[in-house]
């Protein structure tokens, strides 16, 4: 049985391509067969986050518009295996994506017996963002620790409450918080909201917490979703999400600010992320 | 001994209220808001209120104002809070007696 994830957030730039390209390698790292949509038509950039735009032919529309097939569109990751990518158009609009289209695109994934298709879902709550989510089975919530992240998150709660077809059916879309950009530097000196308060004000589980991270646009600068590099520390931060995911119990990281040796202490070594 | 230790713990503590603990509390008002009011609020708050307050007035004097009837949406469960404030300067009515405790024991 295929699960359908979306990544959303409501508000824009928060991480939820980098958490798309990142979540989609590590489950196909695992070995489930993965493929990551970019909903964001008009403004596609999981290709260039996970290094394939160069081999970009077609896209998403125009399999909706039955110009293309699916298997013409997707394009296969050269480093991991199981991992797949079907890219949005550049020229074409968000409204381009109807719900019986996308349906038809969902249902063949099934049939073709992948295991996670992971939904890059567009900023904003208008249609594209609104299709990313329609289909879904879980809803990973892409949130900043800060107060218009916070709102519009919650705002796309309300939405996976209302207008999704789980709902239609009467069950629930299945939410997870994960906190990205995180600086407990600056949540200790109390500038940034810390993760409890999040919770708190959001009350859906916290898959993870990803901390503010140089490598992350390093990653992109790269075209290589961060987590392939497992010396960095997001790397480690999405692995856990990932594991956490599948099913595995592991304790909560990257939460407050690390504990500095005796020698940084002395020459004031910065830490490993920013904060 | 005790002030002193007292005042140096005071020097530590923070007295401002941070910015993050403000982002909080604003943001704790502005979302239980708007849950409010997108998650569809059920018409009939107005009408619950207004029959409440009829039932109540017949035995406690009540102020319109001062009753409030909220729901609470939280993601997987709702909260309907009653709030209803008695006026302090009068005695309750006493309540009508059933008919039963005026007639005469039945022997
Ligand atoms: N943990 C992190 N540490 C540092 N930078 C990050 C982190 N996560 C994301 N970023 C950076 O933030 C920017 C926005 O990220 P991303 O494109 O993933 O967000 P988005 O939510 O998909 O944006 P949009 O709403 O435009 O689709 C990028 O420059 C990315 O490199
Ligand atoms: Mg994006």
């Amino acid at each position: 049985m295929s699960k359908v994830i979306v990544v959303t957030s409501g508000k824009g730039g928060v991480g939820k391509t980098t958490t798309s390209a990142n979540v989609a390698t590590g489950l196909a790292l695992l070995g489930y067969r993965t493929v990551a949509i970019d909903f964001d038509v008009g403004l596609r950039n999981l290709d260039l986050v996970m290094g394939c735009e160069r081999r970009v032919v077609y896209d998403f529309v125009n399999v909706i518009k039955k110009e293309a097939s699916l298997r013409q569109a997707v394009i296969r990751d050269k480093r991991v295996e199981n991992l797949f990518i079907l890219p949005a158009s550049q020229t074409r609009d968000k409204d381009a994506l109807d719900v019986e289209g996308v349906g038809r695109v969902i249902e063949d994934f099934r049939a073709a017996q992948f295991d996670y298709i992971i939904c890059d879902s567009p900023a904003g709550i208008e249609r594209g963002a609104l299709m990313a989510m329609y289909f879904a089975d879980e809803a990973i919530v892409v949130t900043n620790p800060e107060v218009s992240s916070v709102r519009d998150s919650d705002r796309v709660l309300g939405l996976l409450d209302a207008k999704t077809r789980k709902v239609e059916t009467g069950e629930r879309v299945k939410t997870h918080l994960l906190l990205t950009r995180y600086a407990p530097g600056r949540v200790a000196k109390g500038e940034m909201l810390g993760y409890a308060d999040v919770l708190e004000l959001l009350g859906i589980p916290l898959l993870g917490v990803i901390p503010e991270s140089k490598a992350v646009l390093q990653a992109s600068n790269l075209g290589t979703p961060v987590i392939l590099d497992p010396t960095a520390d997001a790397a480690q931060a999405y692995l856990d999400v990932v594991a956490r995911f599948v099913g595995e119990e592991r304790p909560q990281r990257f939460l407050d600010v690390p504990k500095r040796g005796f020698f940084s202490r002395l020459f004031g070594e910065p830490t490993a992320y920013a904060g | 001994m005790r002030g002193r230790t007292m005042a140096l713990f005071d020097f530590f503590r923070r007295s401002e209220p941070t910015s993050a603990s403000m982002a909080k509390d604003r943001l704790q008002i502005i979302v239980t808001r708007e849950r409010a009011v997108t998650s569809g609020t059920p018409d009939y708050l107005a009408r619950l209120k207004q029959e409440l307050l009829e039932v109540i007035s017949k035995y406690e004097k009540v102020d319109l104002d001062r009753v409030s009837v909220n729901l609470e949406r939280n993601h997987g469960f709702d909260v309907l809070e009653l709030n209803i404030v008695l006026a302090d300067d009068s005695p309750p009515m006493p309540l009508p007696r059933p008919r039963a405790a005026l007639s005469a024991p039945r022997s």
